[in-house]
């Protein structure tokens, strides 16, 4: 993709007094006696680029659906860039472009009627320059004429992207955007949204690949059963709850040192795991294994990652 | 005022791309009609006096074509849009509910008003009318047109799968066009079933247009034209209160 000249700046500058991007007070969401959303709080700051990570059946596209107006609340309030997105439904739309999870398309037009008529929706007249520059950016100029229903699904997607940019909105959701996407796609992607990303906008990002969170999102939070249960910068979940490991893969059978009974995380079939938070610790612990009389037959040492903290995470929570 | 000229003309469009199928096709149907029923039935039947068989039935297939296009043009646009998922693409926009119902129910009449138009012009082969009463016509064609538009909407937001529309539209449309007086005039059936008609408001919509072209009727016009504005205004109540609502739109 080429989209090194593309103006997607947002224009107001953040400051203490600007409103959140994306504000949710004690969203409660129920179907039936199903509850999806159970008291969820979210401020989401204006230039963040923010994932929204949960298991299946979490509440993460309710909660979406609820910010784009797609659903709407038992209890609780959302508002984008400060306007309710009931009270004020307008404004809030307006400052909102949702790319949905869905391969969605309208088989009665080509990619340019779609993307004028989704401006007009948005009480955009004359929007072509801005049109020409979003098929230039995601590679779509070639397509512009044919059919939605010949295109490819990655081309689909794209057409996608850019009907939720056709207004210029400050706040963009992405909602499992590369589901089902080849890695090309994928990173060209991801490309793209941190430009804009970059440019001002904010980014609310759900996705099931933990490595795109861990390595796109400053912040995340995590949802299980319609509650919040993590909220913090990526940083520092993975400090908090991934933590370092190394693996010894060890003969012999003799029996651990008391003084490595606080690093044990696990020890079966000859594979020691012992947890740590500095490297220096590494010689002592080895050294402890060696002097307990065990032979060391292999080292290996895991690093933090979302995945392991996410897992850690729901398995907590679950237990709690 | 974009947003809603928008979506307006979206619904236009979508039709037009396939007109052979939403225009062409129940035009012809309704010339089939007018050559099977026109050629068995002149000469036997004279609903009207002073009017043949065939000029009797060309309103009628007129109007009935009015309504069974705008009811389908709303219907099946919402239900495909439903289905196909693209629905999205005009619940994220900031379009009023109000916006909403305008553009699908003035569509669904343009569709209704074009097939119409059709129809008369290809009736032009069996009998040539005139219109006695250009404005009476047009009241009944768009009232109508509003009305099956309206129901369109509704059917289509109520519905969840193509299956449920179909029902709705063979078991309720379907049936209502038919016994409405299309092929007959009501003072022909027995004193039951003249009273029977009288509570089916597409007899009224019909006979009203009727009385619009010929100057004559079964009702009398004022009476159509209040139990029609009626049924509109109810109808299109319900189907507001449901966009308001986010009825199955915005779950």
């Amino acid at each position: 993709m080429k989209f090194f000249s593309l103006p997607l700046r947002v224009t107001n500058t953040v400051s203490s007094i600007d409103p959140p991007a994306i504000q949710v007070r004690g969203a409660v969401k129920r179907f039936g006696s199903l509850q999806a959303l159970g008291g969820v709080d979210l401020e989401i700051r204006q230039g963040e680029f923010f994932g929204l990570l949960g298991p299946n059946g979490a509440g993460k596209t309710t909660l979406i659906s609820a910010m784009a107006g797609l659903s709407r609340l038992t209890e609780g309030h959302i508002s984008i860039m400060g306007h309710d997105v009931v009270g004020d439904y307008r404004a809030a739309r307006r400052a909102l472009g949702v790319v949905p999870q869905e391969l969605v398309f309208d088989p009665f037009f080509s990619v340019r009627e779609m993307l004028r008529i989704q401006s007009g929706y948005f009480g955009l007249r004359n929007n072509d320059a801005w049109i020409d520059e979003l098929l230039a950016s995601l590679d779509l100029t070639a397509k512009a004429s044919t059919n939605m229903r010949q295109l490819s699904g990655g081309m689909k997607r794209r057409v996608l992207v850019a009907q939720a940019l056709v207004h210029r909105p400050p706040v963009i959701v992405l909602d499992e955007p590369t589901a089902g996407v080849d890695v090309e796609l994928r990173q060209t992607l991801w490309q793209f949204v941190r430009r804009l990303n970059a440019e001002g906008h904010t980014i609310l990002l759900t996705t099931h690949y933990l490595e795109e969170a861990e390595e796109l999102c400053t912040r995340i939070a995590m949802l299980k059963a319609g509650q919040v249960i993590a909220l913090d910068t990526t940083s520092a979940i993975l400090t908090r709850f991934s933590q370092r490991a190394l693996k010894i893969r060890v003969a012999g059978t003799a029996t651990l040192p008391a003084q490595l009974a606080g690093h044990v995380m696990s020890f079966a079939e000859g594979l020691l795991q012992l947890r740590f938070e500095r490297y220096a610790q590494i010689e002592s612990m080895l050294a402890a294994v060696r002097e307990a009389g065990f032979e060391i037959l292999e080292i290996d040492i895991s690093k933090p990652d979302l995945e392991q903290a996410f897992i850690e995470i729901m398995h907590r929570e679950g237990g709690a | 005022m974009t947003a809603f000229r928008t979506l307006l003309y979206k619904e236009n469009l979508r039709f037009w791309k396939v007109s052979f199928q939403t225009v062409g096709a129940p035009v012809l149907t309704s010339v089939l009609y007018l050559m099977i029923f026109g050629h068995v039935l002149e000469g036997r039947l004279q609903p009207l006096a002073g009017v043949s068989y065939t000029g009797f039935l060309i309103p009628g297939l007129v109007m009935m074509s009015v309504l069974q296009n705008a009811f389908a043009n709303s219907s099946s646009s919402l239900i495909q849009s439903k289905i196909t998922g693209n629905i999205v693409f005009v619940l994220l926009p900031p379009i009023s509910w109000l916006e909403f119902y305008a553009a699908y129910v003035l569509a669904a009449i343009l569709r209704g008003v074009v097939v119409g138009i059709g129809v008369w012009l290809a009736s032009l082969l069996f009998a040539r009318i005139g219109i006695a009463h250009p404005l009476w016509t047009l009241a009944f064609v768009l009232l109508g047109g509003a009305i099956l538009g309206t129901l369109g909407v509704i059917a289509g937001i109520w519905a969840d799968k193509f299956d449920q529309l179909a029902a709705f539209q063979n078991f309720l449309i379907m049936p209502l066009t038919m016994l409405s007086g299309v092929f007959y005039s009501i003072h022909s059936l027995p004193a039951f079933w003249q009273k029977a008609s009288h509570l089916n408001p597409f007899f009224f919509m019909i006979d009203g247009f009727r009385y619009g072209v010929f100057g004559a009727s079964d009702a009398s016009p004022w009476l159509s034209l209040a139990i029609v504005s009626g049924a509109f205004l109810v109808l299109a109540g319900l189907c507001l209160h449901m966009l308001r609502s986010g009825y199955k739109l915005r779950g």
